[in-house]
């Protein structure tokens, strides 16, 4: 296990530099004088001179690259000259409802998926497996920003009881008011669900095939029991992996329901810095939310090595 | 295989027949015929590109200049699905849409799936350093969610179409990357390969001529997959704002201009476009889900 750890951790950190040399070519696309995309039309020649210096415009790519790293290791993502402000400070007070949200969601969907996808695979090919079937192809094929869209004319318009955005502010408003959390969560989690299910049905389908279920039922166990006490277990353990795997689109996700609701999070922020050309708020958002990712995967992967003892003595080829 | 177990001796089980005559453009015309979902999803996609492409020809309409004072009327028989809010008939406005949705979408899944492909299978072909470098690429950026990146680019570049479905294809290569890398982990030790070498065949020949060939189910599997991620992906940047510009529209910037009106009542700016997107999205996961079970079958029989 300690072998396996330390090697998946030298893996997530190697991807992380990755992700940072990344973020810096996508910092060096920018048209023109950075300097003057990043400050804005208003910067005076002597500030654009400040920043050049600064940020090592003048000196080696590679000396550039390890500016830029120096700057990201003391904490310096950026400024923000649209906000006035630092672009840690910004993801800071947006992160928490982020988190909140996609949290919840992903609770939400797996709850939710777990029973379902194990219905849809006791009842294969009957009526409810289809309809079931039907209804997790067209939530995953619907534009999340219209599904959000439709339950907020039923819930906030029609029905009138829930609330259409989300509360404004940090963190404490959104605890402050959880009626504004639960149609953004519902929408997040209806497109996460969708995929979820699927994949444990096929997981179920998989395990009801395997000769545990065969010694199980020989010995007389109550199909109940075959279920949930052997099948069940067994079947949940792939969705750890898949929650992992998942993750990048998920936060696409929230990005689109931060959008629809006017949730305070970090896809709002970054929404908001494509439209007003923040490229640090933009480049430091990218760098944390893929560190966040890598951090989730490798989370799933240990998990999924704890639970499943087999993958630690896998080697490579 | 599983579903096997309780036939009667010397039943074919579904879908062997066709994979048991080898061919593979044969097993994948078997697939469409025994899978009625498949065949509803080709069905779908053949009517959308008809209806596209096809039907402005029958279909006149003025798509350039608005009217406001036409805006906004419910289906009649002039306007057979109302008009929008500058007064574009919305019918011919689909076939417009239509037409870029589905360009975009296929445009872009060709150049991810052509890119990851032949990344994958270089690096998986090679091994090694090489292998180790190129799929820790693939890790760094597949660790930036997609919208992140593409919004980026689209702040950076704020690309036309022929820029957007390159962007995209830039962005989505990742997943075919790895897919056709871990296959071609598997045909290299093949002997038919080593037979390859053996006859002086270079490399190249070998990715090209045998890797690549071979991982070809796998492939269009995957595009499949792509196509349907694409359109949906177009939709999500045109509600943000950062979509294909006008004059162009998609289907999704149709449906998220339809969406401002959703309080006033005007159904008929919201469903068509709306519809038109689910069902082309789920067509196109139909048919790839029943490729993918028609090719496993296939290589469980190896």
């Amino acid at each position: 296990m300690t072998f396996y750890l330390i090697r998946r951790v030298g893996q997530a950190f190697v991807v992380v530099v990755i992700v940072s040399i990344v973020t810096f070519i996508l910092s060096r696309l920018l048209p023109g004088e950075p300097a003057r995309a990043i400050l804005g039309l208003q910067a005076s020649p002597v500030q654009i001179e400040a920043f050049r210096q600064a940020r090592g415009y003048d000196e080696p790519l590679i000396v550039q690259y390890g500016m830029y790293v120096d700057r990201l290791l003391h904490g310096d993502f950026g400024f923000s000259y649209k906000e006035n402000e630092t672009v840690a400070a910004l993801v800071a007070q947006r992160l928490p409802p982020t988190v909140l949200l996609v949290g919840l969601s992903v609770v939400v969907a797996v709850i939710l998926a777990v029973p379902l996808g194990m219905l849809q695979a006791t009842r294969r090919n009957r009526p409810i497996d289809y309809g079931l079937t039907g209804a997790s192809f067209v939530f995953y094929s619907m534009p999340s920003f219209w599904l959000g869209l439709l339950l907020i004319t039923l819930f906030a318009v029609y029905l009138d009881v829930l609330p259409a955005g989300a509360p404004q502010g940090s963190m404490s408003s959104v605890l402050a008011e959880p009626a504004g959390l639960v149609l953004p969560v519902m929408t997040l989690a209806l497109v996460t669900l969708a995929e979820f299910s699927r994949y444990m049905r096929s997981s179920t389908l998989d395990n009801l095939g395997e000769g545990y279920v065969s010694t199980a039922r020989a010995k007389g166990a109550s199909e109940r029991r075959v279920l949930y006490h052997h099948v069940l277990r067994n079947a949940l353990v792939p969705i750890v992996t898949l929650l992992g795997l998942r993750l990048p689109a998920i936060l696409n996700g929230a990005l689109i329901t931060e959008g629809v609701f006017n949730y305070p999070g970090i896809g709002r922020l970054f929404w908001q810095a494509t439209q007003s050309q923040d490229y640090d708020v933009l480049l430091g958002v990218t760098l944390i939310v893929a560190v966040g990712t890598v951090a989730g995967s490798l989370i799933a992967d240990v998990s999924y090595a704890v639970l499943d003892p087999r993958v630690r003595y896998v080697q490579p080829r | 295989m599983t579903s096997g177990v309780g036939d009667p001796p010397g039943a074919t089980p579904a879908g062997g027949e066709a994979a048991a005559k080898g061919g593979l453009w044969r097993l994948a015309l078997g697939v469409f015929v025994q899978h009625r979902a498949a065949l509803f999803g080709v069905g779908i996609v053949a009517f959308m590109a008809l209806f596209s492409f096809l039907g402005p020809v029958f279909y006149h309409t003025d798509q350039v200049h608005t009217n406001l004072s036409r805006a906004n009327l419910p289906p009649s028989a002039a306007h057979p699905l109302g008009t929008d809010d500058v007064g574009y008939d919305i019918l011919g406005r689909l076939m417009l849409g239509g037409q870029t949705s589905l360009e975009v979408g296929f445009a872009a899944a060709l150049v991810a799936t052509g890119i990851g492909t032949l990344w994958g299978a270089i690096a998986g072909f090679t091994g090694g350093f090489l292998d180790g470098f190129m799929m820790r690429i693939v890790d760094g950026i597949i660790a930036i969610p997609t919208l992140f990146l593409l919004l980026y680019l689209s702040t950076v570049f704020q690309p036309n179409t022929l820029l957007l479905i390159l962007v995209i294809g830039l962005v989505a290569w990742l997943g075919p990357a790895r897919l056709v890398r871990g296959e071609a982990l598997t045909l290299r030790t093949l002997e038919y390969v080593d037979a390859v070498r053996m006859m002086g065949g270079t490399r190249r020949r070998i990715v090209g001529r045998h890797v690549i060939p071979n991982t070809i189910g796998t492939i269009m599997v995957n595009t499949t997959f792509q196509i349907a991620d694409a359109i949906l992906i177009v939709a999500a940047l045109s509600f943000l704002g950062l979509g294909p510009p006008a004059p162009a529209t998609n289907w999704g910037a149709m449906l998220s201009n339809g969406v401002n009106y959703s309080y006033a009542g005007y159904w008929w700016l919201i469903y068509p476009p709306g519809l038109a997107i689910v069902l082309t999205v789920t067509a196109f996961n139909f048919i790839g889900d029943a490729l993918r079970d028609a090719f496993e079958q296939r290589l469980q029989r190896r």
